[in-house]
């Protein structure tokens, strides 16, 4: 039995003859956090107007909790969607913001406290969203999401503007989603934030999917190298000066040794960097380049 | 009641028991919406203002003639009507789903469970209401001054009009709706509506009368006259307030009338008619559209 949340097989879209998704197939499983890279204009937004059912693919399958989504609107029913810069109508407050999507969604308007205390807004439930900060509208969004504990979280671009702590406080709330067994697909073009949210990585370009797997496995794939930086008054074995810094490039089966023999030789200020997954999207689009 | 057992989607207890049509949580929303952006009231002030204008000086100079005040009034509101039900119906309608899409709202909204043609019923739904409270409660208190002032004769053809007006509502809504889910700002479907205003309200009824002038008296034949009648909302609705009885005299539209095939009946099915295919349309559209 495949109880994959979403299927993929083959997917294509083209808007006024250019190609916006390429021959697309991945599934997503129920409990993954995946996210969803690439620059703007890579296809991340299509994909998830497709998985909505807003647009139609050209070509090839797709599913979406079962059901094809331009079909299917009640497998929307388990559906949690937060677009991109989400709006409100001003003139409503929160609760009834809250309350009218909720009724969309078959559950009932009322009794959503607790929502509004696991996106901080409990205090500002009945102003008017007319004076919501950005934050303040994305946490909303987020609780419009959440809303009767979706199976399928899209999140378009979730954190770009958010302040460092709510962007936090976003990435524990999808955790414990998918902990429930929710599966979360977030897009995003500020990578490095990522890393350690997303327990997969899709990268996107130009329409077509160049790297699929966990960070580390992206790392390997790419094969570039950590970089161990450290102060010493001798002459490490196979370290670079820079500055007033030794460097050396490490495979990940070279690091212990290299650790190892820094120590000896007397290191202070040890930095040991990985390469960060801007570094690694870089080189697969280089690699795509190519 | 059935065992959750194979069901995981949601825990049962979440679920409500009955849960409300799209439809209607959409129209409520729309109807909540036209109150905090004072749409209901400014409407409703608008036309109560209009009609008891009209209906104090209307009924002022009948006197005692065999006419019944209100009968009087229902001539000149009429009148009113025409020019001012389609353009309200027109304003509130011509934005609706590119407000959504303008807003950043309408992906959200789509995202739900729910088709979109419900979003367009819901839309229609709760705009009709806001005409309709807008149209009852203006009218109304026109005709209690007069009522007040002059006694109920004539009550039936007021009820009349008072309906057909709601009616000629729903004709310009689904026409607004219309424009509105075919294009993509609300600046293409307010030009829309201008010119789909000015076309039903002043164009064709010009253009008839070019035609019948330049028939240079020759008779048109009857059905020809029938079908342009009803090729326009207004002149159906015209027709259909000012038609019969006393107002067909006071309006001169009774010697159109007498010489028409067209019953009450039938005009109001053209009416019907009017707003049934607009708005099927809208829906057809907007469910085809990519977004």
């Amino acid at each position: 039995m495949n109880n994959a949340t979403v299927i993929l097989d083959g997917v294509r879209k083209s808007y006024g003859g250019r190609q916006v998704v390429h021959d697309l197939s991945y599934h997503l499983s129920p409990g993954e956090v995946v996210a969803l890279v690439g620059h703007n204009g890579a296809g991340k937004t299509t994909q998830i107007k497709m998985m909505l059912g807003l647009v139609r693919p050209d070509a090839g399958l797709l599913q979406v909790l079962g059901a094809d989504p331009a079909q299917g609107r009640h497998a929307r029913q388990a559906l949690g969607y937060l677009p991109e810069s989400v709006q409100f109508h001003p003139s409503f407050t929160a609760r009834e913001t809250l309350a009218f999507y909720a009724r969309l969604k078959g559950l009932p308007a009322q009794g959503h406290e607790a929502l509004f205390d696991r996106v901080g807004l409990a205090d500002a439930a009945d102003r008017p969203v007319r004076g919501y900060s950005k934050g303040m509208r994305q946490r909303l969004g987020l609780a419009q999401a959440i809303l009767g504990q979706p199976r399928l979280l899209l999140l378009d671009e979730p954190t770009s503007g958010l302040d460092p702590a709510l962007r936090r406080e976003l990435y524990g709330i999808v955790a414990d989603l998918a902990r429930e067994g929710a599966t979360v697909l977030l897009s995003s073009h500020a990578l490095t934030e990522l890393e350690g949210q997303a327990g997969r990585v899709l990268v996107m370009n130009r329409g077509r999917l160049i790297a699929d797997g966990t960070m580390e496995e992206l790392r390997r794939l790419a094969g570039l190298p950590s970089v161990l930086r450290f102060r010493a008054d001798g002459t490490p074995q196979g370290a670079a000066r820079i500055g007033d810094h030794w460097q050396v490039k490490l495979s990940e089966a070279e690091k212990p040794a290299a650790l190892r023999a820094a120590l000896e030789a007397g290191a202070r200020d040890i930095t040991l960097e990985d390469p960060s997954l801007d570094d690694i999207y870089a080189h697969f689009l280089r690699r795509e380049a190519a | 009641m059935t065992t959750g057992t194979t069901t995981l989607a949601m825990p049962a207890a979440t679920r409500s028991a009955m849960p409300t049509s799209p439809v209607l949580t959409i129209a409520r929303r729309e109807l909540a919406e036209g109150l905090r952006n004072r749409w209901v009231v400014s409407t409703t002030l608008l036309m109560a203002a209009l009609a008891s204008a009209i209906a104090a000086l209307g009924s002022a100079p009948t006197g005692s003639t065999s006419t019944g005040a209100l009968d009087v009034v229902v001539v000149g509101l009429a009148s009113l009507t025409i020019f001012l039900v389609p353009l309200i119906a027109l304003l509130i309608s011509h934005n609706a789903i590119t407000r959504e899409a303008e807003g950043g709202t309408l992906l959200l909204l789509l995202s739900h469970p729910l088709a979109r043609w419900q979003v367009i019923a819901g839309k229609f739904l709760g705009q009709l209401g806001i005409m309709g409270f807008a149209t009852i409660i203006g009218f109304t208190f026109a005709a209690g001054f007069v009522v007040w002032q002059h006694g109920t004769e004539g009550w039936q053809a007021f009820g009349a009009m008072t309906g057909a007006s709601i009616l000629l509502g729903a004709v310009f809504l689904s026409l607004g709706l219309l424009a509105s889910a075919s294009v993509q700002e609300s600046s293409t479907a307010a030009g829309i509506s201008i010119g789909l205003w000015l076309l039903f309200v002043a164009i064709y009824d010009m253009a008839l009368l070019a035609a019948l002038v330049a028939q240079g008296g020759h008779a048109i034949p009857g059905w020809l006259m029938d079908l342009a009648l009803v090729l326009n909302p207004t002149d159906a609705y015209r027709l259909l307030t000012l038609g019969e009885g006393s107002s067909a005299m006071l309006s001169g539209m009774g010697g159109v009338f007498d010489n028409s095939a067209l019953t009450p009946g039938l005009l109001v099915g053209a009416l019907a008619l009017w707003c049934a295919l607009p708005l099927g349309l809208a829906m057809a559209v907007f469910s085809r559209r990519n977004l």
